[in-house]
């Protein structure tokens, strides 16, 4: 009976360790802490309404981003306690942590970094800055917008479940590769919820990627045409088209070793005819994408940046697309650099090679193009410029790093080994995270309706900058020395500890980093009636999202612009086509829907149920989400009219308010 | 957005939803060409599959086709209850086609050939029935399409829907013509 209403989910399977116990604590509490706040200042009906069942881009970006903080704050601190474990266990000294934990700490980090933090990140950016920047007032699909937040949310809900529910994290890295993933090796169940996790928020994922792309195609405003948009704008269409290319790789590629795991099946175990190296293939075929899904849009936001605060068109832009557009085509073909050491022979790993020094040109033509858009500009000096000097110096030293590591005679002395970790961090956090820094200090004003704090800013950026060369140098040199990765312990004679606790001292001027970041934010709330962006355009902005007011209305535009020229609202501007309009039309929008969060809930069920083999609780979640994407199906009316008069009433008293709160 | 703008609109995001579909297909198929040969001391393809089997399964599917297309026909002809006969076949040609490939399945695991016995039949079954789990799929949305289209008759919203799930239909014939070539028909070759 205890079998068929839970499955392989037992007393013994609940959290025993410090580890766990403590999560199931921390979590409850904040959660009981929020529940008494919503309910205390009666805020339930307007959180649902307002937000959780919302269609609104804008919206559906915050809450993206505040998802993604979250886990931000859970991957640093599994950050810190790799770094605390490598800087303290050598020798006789064993740690504070077993080599299990730590295994599991290693993967957490990489999969919550990965998937919840930048992807959450970017994509959070994309939902704010796209429709506005496009001049379009919602997405092609505003319904498949909200269901995919809510299954990014769902994914991230499973794969932290294990802290309240039982069970363990994944082990076997942050792909899990097989065999160890295997049921033989991997039996317990971290593996599944990884699995489900990466499969319900990778769906997510996958939806964004169609609506980004045919929002994007299909949804300009008139005037528009491709040559015209945005660089942020080309490079999500670029990162969408490697969505749309690899995503739907990793998504079946962990269905068969789920198919391994649950029905016994030998895709990739070492018996019974299965071929481990086909899930690493196939795996980083969806991987290297994925690296450049995420640093992509960076490049996108630093154009932005950098012509708006050089005060200049952005130089060579034809040539930017064409880069941007080379590197998402390289990006696809170059999967095999992260397995030389795989053995296919020098033939196939020279092309590999070869593919991956050929990135090394369009990226050149950005930096070169970004340089000479400096030139001769009036620059000013703000935080998101001092982000893309930084980052600057670090993309090109992570690149020459990948260079390095793409030859595959260095690669099989450098594989594997910390070298690797700090050139792939030097990209991630280097471009990725410092162009999501950069990207979020700038459209900071257009979300809140004021500017951040910039003495805050500048010391955040002074701290994440020289935090990040303490932390990674040395893990430069113990790549070189033959360190390799995820290490618990090591022996003292290898010389490797003062590289450690250096890497370690690293991070902890990163933490001051972030910390100086929320004291930004604090501050900048304190004093926002001073720092009040009264004119929805602050750094006199040269892109569409700039012309609408700080916030922006909930229908973006009140009568849809008409673009002349690539840097369309600086063209408005010069020729003095920015005025309120004298008459209204009706506008069409899109409904709030709550199917969204129902079928992420339906498909977190399942997910759970999957993971711990609750037959009938799998058939109840996946019913229950088909029943609701039926019952989507019959709904004609997803869109209401807001009508003419109501949007001059509504232009009408912000115009007002503008007027008043003008110096 | 106003009613062909979203009919645009929606028709556009199923063409790109049916390429990433293909996609998975694709690592599917990718696994069984380099995982047919590993049978490891089992039984191999041609020893397993029966091509006068395939062959009618083939047949069904195609003439279904060709009933969704004649019921598209309909449906643009503003025709509703010759739309809903035609839909009528083609759900029960998908059915039928359905019952015989879960027949197949049914004596391959009754005879000890499941998907645990090789590498290979893993990559079989998981090939050929994710594409049945698409055909059941593709019935349970004609179902519903079926119903909708009596309730609310043909307007744009509901002959919107009725394209997409015609490409869907026809997507799969596709999938299955190179699933037979590859699977059921190679079988002899090699």
């Amino acid at each position: 009976m205890g079998r068929i209403l839970f499955g392989n989910l037992t007393w013994a399977a609940l959290p025993h360790e410090w580890f766990t116990v403590g999560g199931t604590f921390a979590l409850t509490t904040v959660l009981a802490f929020i529940v008494i706040f919503l309910t205390r200042r009666k805020l339930w009906k307007k959180l649902w309404k307002g937000w959780l069942t919302t269609t609104d881009p804008k919206r559906i970006g915050i809450m993206y981003i505040v998802v993604a903080a979250a886990m931000f704050f859970r991957g640093i601190m599994d950050a810190a306690m790799i770094w605390i474990q490598q800087a303290t266990s050598v020798g006789s000294s064993q740690g504070y942590l077993t080599a299990k934990h730590f295994q599991e700490i290693f993967t957490a980090h990489g999969d919550i970094m990965v998937f919840f933090v930048t992807m959450g990140l970017i994509v959070g950016l994309m939902n704010i800055v796209v429709p506005l920047q496009i001049g379009a007032r919602d997405l092609a699909s505003p319904f498949l917008n909200t269901l995919g937040f809510w299954l990014f949310v769902a994914g991230a809900i499973l794969i932290n479940m294990f802290f309240v529910f039982g069970g363990e994290f994944a082990s076997a890295g942050w792909l899990s590769l097989p065999p160890l993933a295997e049921n033989a090796f991997s039996p317990g169940t971290g593996v599944d919820y990884w699995l489900w996790s990466l499969q319900i928020s990778g769906l997510g994922s996958l939806l964004g990627g169609i609506n980004f792309l045919i929002t994007i195609l299909k949804m300009r405003a008139p005037g528009m045409t491709l040559w015209r948009m945005p660089m942020f704008t080309w490079t999500t269409l670029c990162s969408s088209a490697l969505i749309l290319a690899s995503f739907p790789v990793l998504t079946m590629t962990t269905l068969l070793l789920w198919a391994d795991r649950y029905f016994g099946m030998h895709f990739f175990t070492t018996d019974f005819g299965g071929n481990p190296m086909m899930y690493v293939n196939l795996i980083w075929m969806w991987g290297h994408p994925e690296v450049y899904i995420l640093v992509l849009p960076s490049f996108g936001i630093f154009s932005e940046i950098v012509s708006t605060f050089a005060r200049k068109r952005l130089y060579g832009y034809s040539s930017m697309v064409l880069a941007a557009m080379a590197i998402t085509v390289l990006a696809g073909l170059v999967w095999l650099h992260h397995f030389f050491t795989m053995g296919a022979g020098a033939d196939v790993n020279a092309v590999f090679g070869l593919s991956t020094m050929l990135i090394a040109i369009p990226s050149a033509v950005q930096i070169l193009n970004w340089a000479l858009t400096m030139w001769k500009g009036k620059i000013r000096f703000t935080s998101p410029m001092y982000y893309f000097l930084g980052f600057v110096a670090l993309f090109a030293l992570g690149g020459m790093a990948g260079l390095l590591l793409a030859s595959p005679a260095a690669d099989y002395q450098l594989h594997n080994t910390l070298f690797l970790v700090a050139h792939f961090h030097t990209m991630i956090v280097g471009v990725a995270l410092f162009g999501i820094f950069a990207g979020m200090t700038y459209w900071f004003p257009k979300v809140t309706g004021f500017t951040l704090d910039e003495k805050w800013g500048k010391r955040a950026f002074w701290l994440w900058l020289a935090g990040f060369y303490v932390a990674f140098t040395p893990l430069y040199i113990l790549g070189s020395m033959g360190a390799q990765r995820r290490l618990d312990h090591y022996a003292a004679s290898t010389g490797y500890q003062p590289f450690y606790i250096t890497a370690s001292i690293g991070l902890g001027i990163m933490l001051l980093g972030a910390a100086a970041q929320i004291m930004q934010l604090a501050v900048s709330i304190r004093n926002k009636k001073k720092l009040a962006d009264v004119s929805g355009d602050p750094w006199d902005g040269r892109t569409l999202e700039w012309s609408t007011p700080s916030p922006p209305p909930f229908y973006n535009f009140a009568i849809v612009p008409e673009v002349r020229d690539r840097d369309a609202f600086w063209e408005m501007k010069e020729h003095g086509r920015v005025k309120e309009p004298e008459t209204y039309q009706d506008i069409h929008m899109p409904a709030n829907t709550p199917l969204g969060i129902y079928i992420a809930g339906f498909s977190l069920l399942a997910g759970f149920a999957l993971v711990w083999h609750i037959t009938w609780m799998i058939v109840l979640g996946l019913a229950g989400a088909v029943v609701c994407v039926i019952v989507r199906s019959f709904d004609e009316h997803t869109e209401y009219v807001v009508p003419a008069k109501r949007v001059e009433e509504l232009e009408k008293a912000r115009i007002a308010a503008q007027a008043q709160a003008r110096p | 957005m106003n009613a062909e703008h979203a009919r645009e609109v929606a028709a556009a995001e199923f063409w790109v939803y049916l390429m990433t579909d293909l996609i998975m297909f694709s690592v599917l198929f990718a696994c069984y060409a380099v995982l047919h040969t590993a049978t490891y001391g089992g039984p191999t393809a041609a020893e397993l599959f029966s091509l006068p089997n395939a062959l009618v399964e083939t047949l069904i599917l195609l003439v279904s086709s060709f009933t969704s297309g004649l019921a598209m026909l309909a449906v643009h002809a503003n025709k509703k209850d010759r739309a809903m006969a035609w839909f009528g076949a083609t759900f029960i040609l998908g059915a039928a086609f359905l019952v015989l490939e879960l027949k197949e399945f049914h004596e391959l695991i009754v005879d000890g050939n499941g998907p645990q016995r090789s590498a290979f039949l893993s990559a079989f079954f998981s090939l050929v029935g994710t594409h049945g789990l698409h055909i059941f799929t593709g019935l349970l949305w004609m179902a519903v399409a079926m119903v909708q289209m009596k309730k609310k008759g043909l307007s744009t919203f509901i002959v919107s829907k009725l394209e997409r799930l015609s490409l869907f239909w026809h997507f799969l014939d596709i999938v299955w013509i190179f699933l037979f070539t590859v699977v059921y028909l190679m079988s002899r070759i090699a």
